[in-house]
């Protein structure tokens, strides 16, 4: 539903997104997975991107922020389901270097 | 002598978030009648979303503003594209194609837009004035 869905497992919040990842989404998003991720404190974030069919620097953005969030409070954050084109543009920016990628 | 395209797409869209879909869907499916690989299309699809995102977020800021979208195909399997705005244009264009350079990290804009188009086009050029725009040319190969 709108972009993203969330469900918990073993402690870990997962965020599943779902459509283009690009800036309309992106900012759509944003605050609610914030929310929800300040609400229950998992022990890690997982954003999902199995769901996703597009991304771009937008979702580049949305990624260093969450990253950025998590590490800010002292929690993992990892990637999961990630395609070949994602891993690409991630790459584009070195982020594939810090940002952990889990095949799920 | 220039060359004329063999074929060729004109578009206006407002500058809004929603339409950044629209053009990455109507400049890919104008692309496709050059029959490209799923990954040149997934490039061009890509690079037109930076160079239209930077139009709305960057250029007009929000404000209401008109983005000119010009695909043209080329004999060879040449593919241009050009995206111009009429927005705030930018004082230092080095140093806004300089990767993870923003202007706007409070939005988690990730700095990558220019750096993405350059890697997923074959040649690309900005030109821009302050006050009166931007324009991004950008030029493909097709296999």
């Amino acid at each position: 539903m709108n972009g993203v869905t969330f469900r918990e497992k073993d402690g870990s919040l997962i965020a599943s997104l779902t459509g283009e990842l690009d800036h309309c989404l992106a900012v759509s998003v944003r605050e609610r997975i914030d929310a929800e991720f300040y609400k229950r404190m998992p022990k890690e974030l997982l954003l999902d991107l199995s769901g996703v069919s597009f991304m771009d620097s937008s979702g580049l953005g949305l990624i260093m922020g969450r990253y950025s969030v998590c590490g800010n409070c002292g929690k993992g954050f990892a990637l999961i389901g990630a395609d070949e084109r994602a891993v690409r543009i991630l790459s584009l920016a070195g982020l594939d270097k810090t940002v952990a990628i889990r095949k799920e | 002598m220039k060359n004329k395209p063999i074929n060729e797409m004109k578009l206006y869209i407002s500058a809004v978030p929603e339409n950044e879909a629209l053009a990455r869907a109507c400049v890919s499916r104008f692309v496709s009648t050059a029959d490209p690989t799923v990954s040149e299309l997934a490039d061009i699809r890509c690079a037109v979303s930076e160079a239209v995102t930077n139009c709305v977020v960057h250029a007009y800021r929000d404000k209401p503003g008109e983005i000119y979208i010009n695909a043209k195909l080329y004999a060879g399997r040449k593919v241009t594209l050009t995206v111009a705005d009429k927005g705030c244009g930018i004082a230092d264009i080095g140093l806004a194609m300089t990767p993870l350079y923003t202007t706007d990290r409070e939005n988690e804009r990730s700095g990558m837009g220019f750096a993405i188009m350059q890697s997923f086009s074959d040649k690309m050029k900005v030109s821009s004035k302050p006050g009166a725009g931007t324009r991004v040319f950008m030029e493909k190969y097709l296999r």
